[in-house]
């Protein structure tokens, strides 16, 4: 059974998003998508300071098995991203909600973030 | 690793360790009609196993043929593209295409020379090819003396890594002096030692050490857990993947098929043609590749290697001399993540005029971005060790 912790929010193309104390919201790939992607050797991320519109193509994931895009869940600006994938991408692997972080960003609307699925309703979608 | 020959829509079938790889969390998948583990946790850190120590694999899904009659090494050098004449003492192996009429490659398969008095060889052949493989046995074996019996009750476990030879023979001390004794490319019967249709041939399809055991189904499941308790570690279908590719082996219907000659997938030297045997394919393979040279369109498969980040992966065209008046292009067959390099490689089929001064680039995302590739002679890597210059 994936693990898909109760607090965050997910979208139906397996990125999870949490609500920082500071307003911003951290994006990552559920464990049950990087279940499907096997081992990740590299990420693509986007660039701090990048403005997404939702659905937008902002990074790519390369694993032993297939290329796969990750999309923007709501619309914002980047504020962070995880340097440690360039190094290590594996820790996305093993550690999915945790240090495999992709991006930090700051929504346009909070309204958004609150709209999407919770750990439920992203389970029945499995 | 999805399979593009296969039609069936009925259940995968199971090989007999099945259970074993359930027990072993192995990561099930279709493959070829078999559910087959693809990793067991990490295809990583299978591959590097196998790479640094020993591995195995199940390949019961692969087809075992025993032939057997007066005719039989008459048929298998009508057959084959190489030629079983080669074969000169029992349990010595030989890799050969199976070509059509037109001198393409119905399947790559191994043949093993089984008794002296050459009558009697064993055919390891692929199992997404299984029906077409079996049909050209037929249709050649129009009259001649031969009887082909399929193996299916037999299973096969891989065995591979620089440890892989003794990790085994600390699991079955019995073979120690058999194994000390086998050559690269050379199969033992260990009947008298462990038993009915055990068999060990020296071969494998990792670019490492290793053996590949052939044993009855009901025997499988003990071995494996015997080899598991000595330190091997169970690998699945993707690392098998990451290894063939780095050692520049050949995925049948992948890297070559029906439409592609042995010459464009680096399997001429298998082809056996000093002397004037007459086998299935040779006209047409002979005059198509005097005509490719006279046209300037002959192809050749190289490795390439991908230095910057970015997974090169079967299907993507290769561009040479891209914008200029001599563009040309190819295909990547295979494509990877290497485990052992840190890098991507692909084995490519790509117009054999293409010399190291010509610009080779993959357009890896479609969007008109060409990212430059090295072009390298393969395997990329044998025995642990990188075989090109950094």
């Amino acid at each position: 059974m994936s693990n898909i912790p109760a607090e965050l929010k997910y979208i139906a193309s397996h990125e999870w998003l949490r609500l920082e104390d500071d307003g911003t919201i951290t994006v990552g790939i559920t464990d049950h998508a990087q279940d499907l992607l096997g081992d990740v050797v590299f990420v693509e991320l986007p660039d701090v300071g990048d403005i997404i519109a939702l659905d937008d193509e902002i990074s790519v994931v390369e694993s032993v098995k297939a290329a796969s895009d990750v999309y923007a869940p709501i619309s914002g600006e980047v504020v962070a991203i995880n340097e440690a994938l360039e190094d290590d991408p594996e820790i996305i692997n093993s550690d999915p909600y945790g240090e495999g972080w992709f991006f930090r960003m700051k929504p346009d609307n909070i309204a958004d973030y609150e709209a999407l699925m919770t750990a439920d309703e992203y389970e029945n979608e499995l | 690793m999805t399979d593009t020959q296969d039609t069936t829509t009925q259940a995968p079938k199971r090989t007999p360790l099945y259970q074993s790889h359930v027990d072993s969390d192995g990561k099930l998948v279709d493959f070829s009609g078999w559910e087959l583990p693809i990793h067991y946790g990490s295809q990583i850190e299978e591959h590097e196993a196998v790479r640094t120590d020993a591995g195995m694999f199940d390949v019961s899904h692969m087809v075992v043929a025993d032939v057997k009659g007066a005719d039989s090494k008459a048929w298998l050098q009508k057959l084959l593209a190489n030629d079983v004449n080669k074969l000169t003492t029992a349990g010595k192996a030989l890799y050969s295409g199976m070509l059509n009429e037109q001198g393409g490659v119905i399947d790559d398969l191994i043949v093993y020379l089984m008794n002296a008095e050459e009558t009697e060889y064993r055919i390891v052949s692929n199992a997404a090819t299984r029906d077409k493989d079996m049909a050209q046995f037929k249709t050649v074996a129009e009259g001649f003396d031969i009887a082909i019996t399929e193996r299916p009750e037999l299973a096969m476990l891989a065995v591979q890594g620089p440890n892989a030879i003794e990790k085994l023979a600390n699991a079955k001390p019995s073979w120690a002096d058999t194994l000390a004794g086998l050559k690269p490319f050379v199969g033992a019967d260990l009947t008298d030692i462990e038993g009915a249709d055990w068999f060990v041939a020296r071969t494998g399809y990792t670019g490492e050490d290793g053996v590949e055991v052939i044993m009855h189904a009901d025997d499988a499941p003990a071995f494996f857990e015997q080899l598991k308790a000595n330190g091997v570690k169970p690998a699945g279908l993707g690392a098998r993947d990451t290894l063939r590719m780095e050692a520049g082996m050949n995925l049948y219907g992948h890297d070559m098929d029906e439409s592609v000659s042995p010459y464009e997938c680096n399997m001429g030297w298998t082809l056996a043609l000093k002397d004037e045997r007459d086998f299935v394919g040779r006209d047409a393979l002979v005059s198509k590749r005097k005509q490719s040279k006279e046209d300037n369109t002959a192809m050749k498969q190289v490795g390439l290697l991908l230095t910057t980040r970015g997974v090169l992966r079967e299907g993507m065209t290769v561009t040479i001399n891209q914008g200029t008046d001599n563009e040309q292009t190819g295909i990547i067959t295979s494509g990877t993540f290497s485990p052992s390099l840190k890098n991507s490689i692909a084995i490519a089929r790509i117009p054999a005029n293409v010399s190291d001064d010509d610009s080779v680039q993959v357009d890896l995302r479609g969007k008109g971005k060409f990212i430059d590739v090295r072009v390298l002679k393969l395997p990329f890597v044998r025995n642990g060790k990188q075989q090109f210059d950094s």
